[in-house]
């Protein structure tokens, strides 16, 4: 399946391990990425933060580019940039008015025909295929899976899975031979953009998902989000007390490309803060499968 | 030539100050057909009605139009007088020159023509009015009850004391609806069960009631006074003249396990069950989805798979062939009390509302709902009494209760306010603190709504005797942390955020009305709203009415209410049962639609039309008994005198009496002059 | 002029509730100060005013008051309010408007990183990482801070040192320009 592809800012840069073991992944679930030509940024917090409207353009654009480039859905990874342009989708749909100033502020035509989705739901979706093309599942392995903010808020924008009770995740880890472990923080907040302008609050809000995710006896904490992911990988050190172990904290992708056997260079495992070492370790070859092809 | 007499009415100074009514009187006393116009005070008062009596006896009027206030305060009245000195009251109207006139202008000279315009064209109509005779319809006496839970037994025995026969249908086995769950009612903190099952036992033995449980109404045809109605008696697979209520045979029946409905999914039944020991009747029921026998042969399995109850019952009561049967009753009024249910916060709801996912849609052992802590409350519960949470027997040491789960709720589809909740969750937070004295209650509210008797005193009682700590602010979310379950909570009258830690949370939640009670109610042709619940004749005035005549509502299928008022709702209900058979005909304005048969040409858009369902079919054969044509015929017991049979008739055969459309025209042309 | 007519034209008279009602779309007077919002806000253990008092400000017209206090620039929009509010009344949208109102008045290092991060996604048309996190000390003054994370991101292959400016950059430049005309005229 053909489907148009947003990385986004971070995923070229410090979430490239996202964009790298997506595309590592891609292959075997026969989804082909399609990188939008000349994309620009989406905008995420500061743009919604200070100007609406133009929180409402640069999604847009984007989108517009997809319509054009003969797509009718298109992939953004990145939690954030998938909240933005959703939610610019909606509202423009919802909003004769809104649709009309987008329409004035966009320079190129715009028809909001164009489908957003993310990770999760693109992989919840292939949770079979995934299964049948393991090489290596991840028995034994716990994994807390955290959704954060913005892959289900607003609910009626992010209405692929439950906004309180998601099951997404779990099912993906599941097809993986992983085992998702019942926790708490799953939706909870992890302080989002606020990691270099108010660095203390992420910290207090990753040391209770830190917690609870120790609490259930979790291995990995599995993110489909850059800012999820530099929060409690690149902040982690911070939110630890001395003593306590560290806690990998992987992209969902790259838990499910570990599983089919994907090296862990071709993943991006080795540009985490926080050593994913321990979980490369628990991987079990199984004799019978055969051996894992490269990807292109 | 007409005769007709015209009463223009000062009303003191609410017409006289704007409307010149000598000037009015004298206008219309020029018109041809009027014989007689004066202008007096106070035309309702007795000299006034006076003044009417004698022109009609002196100068032989065969009409008499008052123009005066709206026929709605004053047309009874002097159709009255005039029918005391042999005038047919249907030849006297009203123009309401007072609402319609003098109260909405200023201007002395413009009111005073309009007064006078209202006043003719009423008088032209009078000059085609027809004389009219009241309505009479046999009356069957006796009621059918719907629902067997206080609001229905109350109204049953209201009714059966009045001495008028009831049909009491009840869906479950026994009657006593959710008062027979409840441990304790507030105020008094009386026993639920002990002031309820006298009632019971009453409903039973009371010669005139007839008690029809584990049944439903199935079909209802006929008119006020005239109901017929079929009533499905479901299979309990008991012989219930045979069974008398020895209590054997559920203790040997093998399927043990099944979640109990009375005690609200907290304790376990057998498949051969009495649904609790004070049930009325005390016959048991064989639940046929459960029970090994029927399931057995449900899969076709010839051998016969359990028959132990049968085998142990020494009177031969147990018929595993008994089927559903049906009986017809016929009634002259309809009494719906069916009651409530609760919502639950679980994922899967019906279209238009949501659960509640932050509370962990139902899938928390330890997050209960009131009628559950009742059940836990009861000494005839599924702990004794003892208060033991459903997870792991253990006594909670910290309870907290949360109001309005689902109710005042818009975002999952409930905007109204449950009533009852701010009272019971006061009582459960006693009921609490007087079985575990060292267990503290906390209480997460937005309001505090105690309007009744003794309420306001009640829950001060609570938070100032009883230790329950009350907390104005929603709680945002409900999750397990080992065996403590936590709360997001937040108190907004100091302003600080709490994490508030529980051995067990009781949710007071909605109270809904029943399911399937848009089906019931569409047999009745009575209307509900969005959320299912009756609609009620008139908000403020009509209570116990609906729009169908001859249907009643008692008790919280109308709205979310507590006992005292269902109790007090259903004895209202019962009186205007009792006042309608307290004729031997029912008596109706004639005021109804008439099908000219001559005209009629069977088309029946009129039928289509009715919102009342007042049209019939009438087969008009010639004298060899060959059939000519079926036209409509309008059943004067039914008919509202909506009039929009006679809007839709295409052939203009149908026509209200009183408004007919040559009646109508006449007005009109009136002012066109 | 009627009161109608008058009420359309001149939005000074407007309360800041209709404001907002206006702008979001969300109706801020359906709040009741239930206060569920609060209890789930992951930042009321750090703010001053929590949604619910953001509400209630809103609804009694105390637009100085909301302005002054750095708190609706804590909000992280991650919309657990919003999401279990039981009137809708959306307070996360609501705090985004206030905050459109008053950039500058919002505390130096969120200001500083908004300007920064558009200021990059201005230039280039994407946002270069690097750029926003000198631009960003430059304009906070913390200059020693996570100064070891800049050789460690950029070990790690996360940091690009050069920008990238997109072929379509001079039209991203120009919504830029066209948004904020728009938001002059709104204010006139």
């Amino acid at each position: 399946m053909r489907i148009a592809y947003y990385p986004g800012c971070s995923l070229h840069a410090t979430s490239r391990e996202f964009d790298e073991s997506l595309r590592a992944i891609a292959g075997r679930l026969e989804l082909e990425l399609v990188e939008i030509d000349d994309w620009s940024c989406c905008g995420a917090t500061s743009a919604h933060a200070t100007d609406h409207l133009l929180s409402v353009a640069l999604p847009a654009r984007n989108l517009a580019l997809a319509e054009a480039q003969g797509h009718d859905a298109v992939l953004a990874p990145c939690a954030a940039c998938y909240n933005r342009l959703a939610s610019a989708r909606h509202e423009v749909a919802a909003s004769p008015e809104m649709a009309e100033q987008v329409a004035r502020v966009l320079e190129r035509p715009f028809g909001n025909r164009v489908q957003v989705r993310n990770a999760v739901e693109v992989l919840r979706e292939r949770a079979a295929a995934i299964k049948s093309a393991v090489a290596t599942p991840l028995t034994g392995l716990k994994v807390a899976c955290y959704y954060g903010c913005l892959l289900v808020r607003p609910p009626d924008v992010c209405a692929f899975d439950d906004p309180e009770q998601p099951t997404s995740m779990e099912e993906v880890v599941r097809a993986t031979g992983a085992e998702p472990v019942v926790w708490n923080r799953r939706l909870d907040c992890c302080g989002g953009a606020f990691s270099l302008a108010r660095t203390a609050s992420v910290v207090r809000l990753g040391r209770e998902i830190l917690a609870d995710a120790r609490r259930a006896d979790a291995n990995a904490i599995v993110v489909a989000c850059p800012m999820c992911q530099s929060n409690l990988d690149f902040r982690q050190r911070a939110m630890l007390e001395r003593g306590e172990e560290q806690m990998p904290i992987l992209f969902l992708s790259e838990l499910v490309g570990l599983a089919f056997g994907v090296a862990s260079s071709a993943l991006g495992l080795g540009r985490h803060f926080i050593d994913t070492s321990s979980v490369v370790r628990r991987l079990t070859p199984t004799p019978t499968a055969a051996a894992p092809k490269e990807v292109a | 030539m007409a005769r007709i007499g015209v009463f223009i009415c000062h009303c003191g100074e609410n017409i006289g100050r704007t409307v010149n009514c000598a000037e009015v009187a004298e206008t219309l006393g020029t018109l041809p057909g009027v014989v007689h116009a004066q202008d007096y005070k106070y035309m309702c008062s007795d000299p006034g009605q006076a003044l009417i009596r004698q022109a009609i006896n002196e100068k032989q009027l065969d009409g008499v139009m008052v123009a005066a206030c709206s026929p709605h305060m004053h047309e009874k009245t002097f159709r009255r007088a005039c029918a005391s000195e042999g005038l047919n009251p249907f030849l006297c109207e009203m123009a309401n020159i007072r609402e319609h006139c003098s109260w909405i202008h200023e201007h002395r000279e413009r009111a005073t023509e309009k007064a006078i315009d209202l006043a003719r064209f009423i008088v032209e109509k009078i000059k085609r009015n027809q004389p009219l005779e009241t309505i009479r319809i046999p009356v069957t006496r006796r009621a059918l009850v719907i629902g067997g839970g206080i609001a229905g037994i109350q109204a049953a025995l209201d009714i059966a004391d009045g001495g008028a026969e009831v049909v009491l249908v009840e869906k479950e086995p026994s009657i006593g609806g959710h008062m027979s769950q409840l441990s304790e009612t507030f105020p008094t903190l009386d026993c639920s069960q002990c002031i309820l099952t006298p009632r019971m036992v009453e409903v039973y033995q009371h010669p005139n009631i007839k008690l029809m449980s584990y049944s439903e109404v199935e079909e209802v045809s006929g008119y006020i006074g005239n109901f017929s109605v079929k009533i499905r008696r479901k299979a309990r697979s008991i012989n219930e003249d045979l069974c008398n209520g020895c209590g054997a045979c559920p203790k040997v029946c093998i399927v043990k396990k099944i979640p109990s409905e009375f005690d609200a999914g907290l304790g376990k039944r057998t498949a051969i069950y009495v649904p609790f020991p004070q049930a009325v009747p005390n016959t048991p029921v064989i639940d046929r989805v459960n029970c090994a026998h029927f399931k057995a042969k449900a899969k076709g399995i010839k051998k016969e798979a359990c028959g132990k109850c049968k085998e142990e019952c020494s009177r031969g009561a147990i018929d595993f062939e008994q089927v559903d049967s049906f009986v017809t009753e016929k009634v002259g009024a309809i009494v719906v009390a069916t009651g409530f249910q609760l919502y639950t916060i679980d994922k899967d709801q019906p279209e238009g509302l949501a659960g509640y996912g932050e509370y962990g849609y139902g899938t928390i052992p330890d997050v209960i709902d009131g009628l559950q802590f009742e059940r836990l409350a009861s000494a005839s519960g599924p702990t004794g009494g003892k208060m033991l949470r459903p997870s792991d027997g253990k006594e909670p040491k910290r309870i907290v209760f949360l109001q309005c789960v689902g109710s005042r709720d818009r975002a999952k589809g409930i905007e109204y306010c449950s009533k009852i909740c701010c009272m019971y969750v006061a009582k459960h937070t006693m009921l609490y603190r007087h079985k575990v004295h060292d267990g503290q209650a906390t209480v997460f509210y937005m309001d505090i709504r105690a309007g009744g008797k003794g309420y306001e005193e009640f829950v001060r009682r609570a938070i100032e005797e009883d230790g329950a700590r009350y907390v104005r602010g929603r709680v945002s979310r409900i999750y397990r942390e080992g065996e403590v379950l936590k709360l997001q909570a937040f108190d907004t009258l100091s302003g600080e955020p709490m994490l508030v830690e529980a051995d067990m949370v009781v949710l007071a939640t909605a109270m809904r009305a029943q399911p399937g009670i848009e089906q019931l109610a569409q047999k009745l042709s009575a209307s509900y709203d969005g959320h299912g619940f009756l609609n009620e004749a008139h908000p403020k005035l009509r209570p116990v009415e609906t729009n169908t005549a001859g249907v009643y509502l008692a008790g919280a299928c109308q709205s979310p209410r507590d006992i005292p008022d269902s109790v007090a709702m259903a004895s209202a209900t019962a009186a205007k049962v009792l006042g309608l058979f307290s004729k031997e005909m029912l008596e109706r304005e004639p005021t109804v639609a008439r099908v000219d048969p001559a005209l009629c040409t069977g088309c029946f858009h009129c039928e289509r039309v009715c919102a009342y369902g007042a049209v019939e079919h009438k087969e008009i054969r010639d004298r060899k008994g060959n059939l000519i044509k079926v036209v409509a015929e309008v059943n004067a017991g039914v008919c509202q005198g909506c009039g929009t049979c006679q809007a839709t008739c295409p052939s203009k055969s149908v026509e209200l009496q009183g408004f007919t459309d040559e009646q109508i025209f006449a007005e009109i042309n009136a002012l066109a002059v | 002029m009627t009161s109608a007519e008058s009420h359309a034209t001149n939005h000074h008279h407007e309360t800041l509730a209709h404001r907002l009602e206006r702008i979001t779309g969300s109706p801020v007077l359906a709040c009741y100060q239930c206060g569920k919002c609060s209890a789930g806000c992951p930042m009321a253990a750090e703010t001053q005013l929590r949604p619910h008092d953001v509400m209630r400000l809103a609804a009694t017209d105390r637009l100085d008051d909301l302005l002054a206090n750095e708190s609706i620039w804590l909000c992280l929009t991650c919309e657990t309010c919003s999401s279990r509010c039981p009137n809708r009344c959306d307070p996360a949208r609501v705090i985004d408007a206030l905050r459109e109102l008053a950039l500058e008045r919002a505390p130096r290092p969120i200001a500083a990183f908004h300007r920064s991060f558009l200021g990059q996604v201005e230039r280039n048309g994407r946002m270069f990482e690097l750029g926003l996190i000198l631009q960003y000390k430059l304009r906070t003054g913390e200059l020693f801070k996570d100064a070891t994370a800049g050789p460690a991101m950029l070990t790690r292959g996360k940091l690009k040192l050069v920008p990238h400016a997109i072929g379509g950059v001079a039209e991203v430049r120009r919504i830029f320009a066209a948004c904020r005309a728009a938001g002059k005229e709104a204010e006139a």
